[in-house]
């Protein structure tokens, strides 16, 4: 089966969804990711979406998921690379992802991470 | 309806020369040609060739139809002659009487041709009515047209206009709104605005509404999907340019705009993107001399 690649980088857990993302695909990664965090003891995600064309409600629920389940492993999340296309459908579906991380690029979203977790109490403060 | 076949289509063409020659007088004394910035050689030759085709035309049958070829060549003319009379600024009656001027001069051809049968001249000018009656509204409704598609051109052109991206400092753009902000104009503010923080890799952008003259519940809606689509991509964005009424007017109707910074000038809000940025601006040394 289809598989999304999950790769260890430092302490960093990336992510780089480059096909069309179906359900089975969604769940297979959401299982992936819980059990590598876990495993690696990694306290962050990167997710890039920059090659991601399209995206539905499903696909925004899942995001937030991911996110959710992260926190309560005590790994942050960031989502990077998401085209203007694909953020004002979101928008309009009314899926603003409150809770998650954005940033422009990888590179971006790796300093913000590094930002978030060097904080003293990086709990707190989650828009 | 069984009747004899109309003597239109000859008249038209044997006194060809002698109706152009009267339709230009008359075009040219009634001085409608004048409003717009059309030359008298340019109206001759418009009416030349109007003349040769309808000419062309009637001769295979006075039903004007939109659709049969036969009429082709006469309306692609028609659809080219109110294209060009829009843009120079005619008005819809100006345009029809171009075809409608035909009139007088038909009329006075077929009643010397027709002078001694008074059922043919009768038959025969109710054709000319007819025809005639029908490319004149035809051109009236290509004027139209035409007029509505320069409007809808021109909208889109002031859309575009008014919705420039400026970079204000490295990572830092700015969008100063003027105007109404309509959903569609939303749309395109928005795309504009994403698509220029990709391209130019900017973390903050600076969204100025001094130039926007109402905030209704509406425009706000506007602004806020705005700015949680640059979230989504990871930028933050700062609204300025609140005026004292405008502050006013979204406490009244209860809009929360807490999500986001707002500051009252750009000024502001500059100074709070480069603070973000962890840039400060200073003065320089005093120069010694």
């Amino acid at each position: 089966m289809e598989r999304i690649p999950i790769l260890k980088l430092e302490n960093v857990l990336l992510v780089s969804i480059q096909v069309d993302m179906h359900d089975q695909l969604a769940l297979a990664l959401q299982d992936d990711l819980t059990q590598k965090i876990v495993a690696t003891r990694c306290r962050a995600v990167l997710i890039d979406i920059s090659a991601l064309e399209m995206v539905d409600s499903f696909m925004g629920r899942m995001l937030g998921n991911i996110a959710s389940m992260s926190r309560i492993l005590d790994a942050q999340t960031v989502v990077v690379g998401m085209r203007p296309a694909v953020a004002i459908t979101l928008v309009e579906l009314g899926l603003a992802l409150p809770g998650i991380r954005t940033a422009l690029s990888v590179d971006a979203g790796l300093a913000l991470l590094r930002e978030v977790l060097e904080r003293p109490d990086e709990s707190a403060d989650v828009e | 309806m069984n009747r004899p076949a109309s003597r239109l289509p000859a008249i038209v063409e044997q006194h060809q020369k002698e109706v152009l020659t009267e339709w230009l007088n008359n075009q040219m004394s009634s001085g409608n040609w004048r409003a717009g910035r059309l030359q008298e050689s340019q109206l001759r030759d418009e009416s030349q060739r109007f003349l040769a085709l309808f000419t062309k035309a009637v001769q295979e049958g006075l039903e004007f139809d939109a659709r049969s070829p036969q009429w082709a060549d006469v309306r692609e003319f028609l659809s080219e002659l109110s294209r060009s009379r829009a843009t120079q600024g005619f008005t819809p009656s100006q345009v029809a009487t171009f075809v409608f001027s035909l009139k007088q001069a038909i009329f006075r051809r077929v009643a010397e041709s027709l002078k001694s049968e008074p059922a043919a001249l009768a038959s025969t000018l109710w054709d000319a009515t007819l025809v005639l009656d029908a490319l004149g509204l035809y051109t009236t409704e290509l004027f139209q047209q035409a007029r509505e598609q320069l409007i809808a051109r021109q909208q889109e052109e002031l859309i575009e206009l008014s919705t420039p991206v400026v970079q204000l400092w490295e990572g830092v753009l700015a969008l100063p709104l003027i105007g109404t902000l309509d959903s569609e104009r939303t749309q395109v503010v928005m795309e504009s605005l994403l698509e220029r923080l990709v391209a130019t890799g900017s973390s903050i952008a600076v969204i100025d509404i001094t130039g926007v003259p109402t905030v209704d519940t509406l425009v706000a809606q506007h602004l806020l999907k705005t700015v949680a689509a640059a979230q989504l991509m990871g930028a933050d964005c700062i609204i300025s340019g609140i005026r004292p009424q405008i502050a006013q007017t979204i406490v009244h109707l209860g809009i929360d705009l807490s999500a986001v910074a707002t500051k009252a000038s750009l000024a502001d809000a500059f100074a709070l993107a480069l603070k973000r940025r962890g840039l400060t601006v200073g003065r320089a040394a005093p120069l010694g001399d």
